[in-house]
């Protein structure tokens, strides 16, 4: 796919001799939620590290057109390419202020975009206003999972790299942060999305892949993926046996 | 013992705190952005007075060409890095910051080194001079290690302290100097205690840029990107700041600091080649009291180790180096405590 906002072709991703990644090849279309979905240590998050820069891979990726072989992580945030990691990597010793005005770090040059992305992000998780001046650490699950991904945000990216938003978050939460990644497709951010929860992946996703053992093992268009029977009996809960 | 007495040390002692504390707060902002125990901070202070006290002679001091010869080559290795990686459309900002700016204080020195200029243009360019020495430092030595282990990089400011100490004493000889007084004369406290300015300026100075300090970190965004690396490094990644940055800034004020505390000291203690090592180490023990993380408890420490100086000179001053290095052990089995009842992680990796 030439026309793909990010293209992913042949990439392998080893820890050492152990080969996480396997031949993946991966295209990711402008505004649609691509979902990578797939058992625990299957290689979804190692695959996400990489394409963010975070970890060596061999093969080829294009972001944009450009080569991603010879770009840092920073040189992708500039680009409008972020990651939230799984661990959410936030700032826990700052207050939450400072951890969104961060977010606006490769943009802080130009105060009015800063101050008009905060009023933006304030308003899609009040949550967030009413606890700007608390320290990260102190947050819960949900609400720092909101603050990683209102950090992100704050740069106005292009494509948001998710994963697992809904780990270790109850099940009302999920939900609701489900709806909110949806709701930033419909602004025009593309996302990445990587997650064990197969069902609410599929239900917000346009495009699924399915992970196994560091490769692609089947894709399609997620709704069309909801209802397969492999995926069903394998990710979905709904076993034959 | 008379309270002029106290008195008199409690000021030569806060006066002494105050330079470790100036030095202190260098050492925490090195090690919690990049984890280097920068103990070569320490001979950049040195360097500052041998550089100040080579101006005041009217000689070129030393430190000229090893500015020159340290930009030349990190200029140089930042653009191979450039090379190899395919960001040779970086190689202009290579070129300007690590060979065009360590060069303009540079030949300013040439110039006002054997004229009669005034006292504050010597001292600016003396500050301008040193400023860019760690990062140079950093850039040619520790940065192509940067992920190694703490273990590793401390190994190498040991060795680099060493490296930098030895060329000092090509540089400067081995003459010990001491600089004319920024402030003359003295202050007479009420019951009649004689303080010298000087003793004051070091207090007033470390006041007002622990204030600076206080206001850089938590108002401006690039303060706020230094904590940033310092809490979560892929996380500050991850917004788009750059850890080699981060670290260059560290270093550069770290330097600052550490030519100020040269520039305040060597009119009150002879300074040679060698002796940053001392006061480096002793400016460490109140970074570690600090748990390397804090700075307001650096700030403390560094105040405390200087009046336990000042008395251990008047009372056992054979035992002085023995009584202040002797808090470190207290200090260290305090802080392992702390971090196994509180789980805290910022002093985790010290203690």
């Amino acid at each position: 796919m030439n026309d793909a906002l990010l293209s992913l072709e042949a990439i392998h991703v080893a820890y050492g001799k152990v080969e996480a990644v396997r031949g993946v090849n991966l295209a990711l279309g402008e505004g649609q939620i691509t979902t990578v979905i797939g058992a625990n240590g299957a290689g979804k998050t190692t695959l996400l590290s990489a394409a963010a820069g975070l970890l060596p891979w061999s093969g080829r990726a294009r972001y944009q057109g450009e080569d991603l072989s010879r770009m840092t992580v920073e040189d992708r945030v500039e680009r409008g390419f972020c990651l939230v990691p799984e661990q959410r990597a936030l700032f826990g010793d700052m207050p939450v202020l400072d951890n969104l005005l961060l977010g606006a770090f490769v943009r802080r040059r130009d105060k009015a975009y800063v101050k008009n992305s905060l009023e933006s992000v304030f308003e899609q998780f009040p949550r967030l206003a009413e606890r700007q001046a608390q320290l990260a650490q102190t947050l819960s699950g949900g609400e720092r999972q909101m603050l990683a991904i209102g950090r992100a945000l704050m740069s106005q990216p292009r494509l948001l790299l998710l994963d697992e938003p809904s780990l270790g978050l109850a099940p009302t939460i999920v939900r609701d942060v489900l709806k909110r990644v949806r709701g930033l497709r419909d602004q025009g951010v593309s996302i990445l999305l990587v997650e064990q929860n197969a069902r609410a992946a599929l239900d917000v996703a346009d495009y699924a892949y399915v992970m196994d053992t560091g490769e692609f093992v089947l894709e399609g268009k997620a709704a069309d993926m909801a209802s397969d029977p492999r995926v069903m009996a394998t990710y979905l809960g709904g076993g034959v046996e | 013992m008379s309270l002029d007495i106290i008195l008199i040390l409690l000021i030569d002692g806060l006066s002494t705190g105050a330079i470790y504390l100036l030095a202190g707060l260098g050492f925490v902002l090195v090690f919690s952005v990049t984890r280097v125990i920068f103990i070569p901070s320490g001979d950049i202070a040195a360097f500052a007075a041998l550089t100040l006290a080579a101006f005041q002679s009217r000689t070129v001091p030393g430190s000229i060409w090893l500015v020159a010869a340290m930009a030349a080559l990190a200029c140089l290795a930042e653009c191979m890095t450039h090379l190899r990686n395919g960001t040779a459309r970086r190689l202009p900002h290579a070129i300007f910051f690590y060979a065009v700016l360590p060069l303009i204080p540079c030949i300013v020195g040439l110039m006002i080194a054997k004229q009669d200029v005034p006292e504050a243009l010597r001292i600016v360019t003396t500050m301008a001079l040193i400023l860019p020495m760690g990062v140079l430092i950093d850039r040619l030595t520790l940065r192509p290690l940067a992920t190694s282990s703490t273990l590793i990089l401390f190994i190498v400011a040991i060795a680099v302290h060493f490296l930098i100490a030895g060329i000092g004493l090509i540089v400067f000889g081995p003459e010990g100097v001491r600089t004319n007084p920024i402030l003359d004369g003295v202050t007479t406290l009420p019951g009649g205690v004689v303080v010298p300015a000087q003793q004051i300026l070091m207090m007033i100075v470390a006041l007002l840029l622990s204030f600076v300090f206080y206001l850089f970190f938590g108002r401006s965004i690039t303060g706020k990107a230094l904590r940033a690396t310092a809490s979560n490094r892929v996380g500050a990644r991850l917004m788009g700041i750059r850890p080699e940055r981060a670290a260059a800034t560290a270093y550069l004020i770290a330097s600052g600091l550490a030519a100020i505390v040269g520039i305040l000291i060597a009119p009150v203690t002879t300074m040679y080649y060698d002796s940053g090592f001392m006061i480096g180490l002793k400016a460490s023990v109140g970074a570690i009291i600090g748990g390397m993380a804090s700075y307001p408890i650096t700030a403390i420490g560094s105040v405390f180790i200087g009046i336990l100086e000042s008395w251990a000179s008047f009372l056992a001053s054979d035992y002085k180096e023995i009584i202040i290095f002797s808090v470190v052990i207290p200090v260290l089995i305090w802080r392992s405590f702390a971090v196994h009842r509180d789980g805290d992680e910022e002093i985790e990796e010290l203690a």
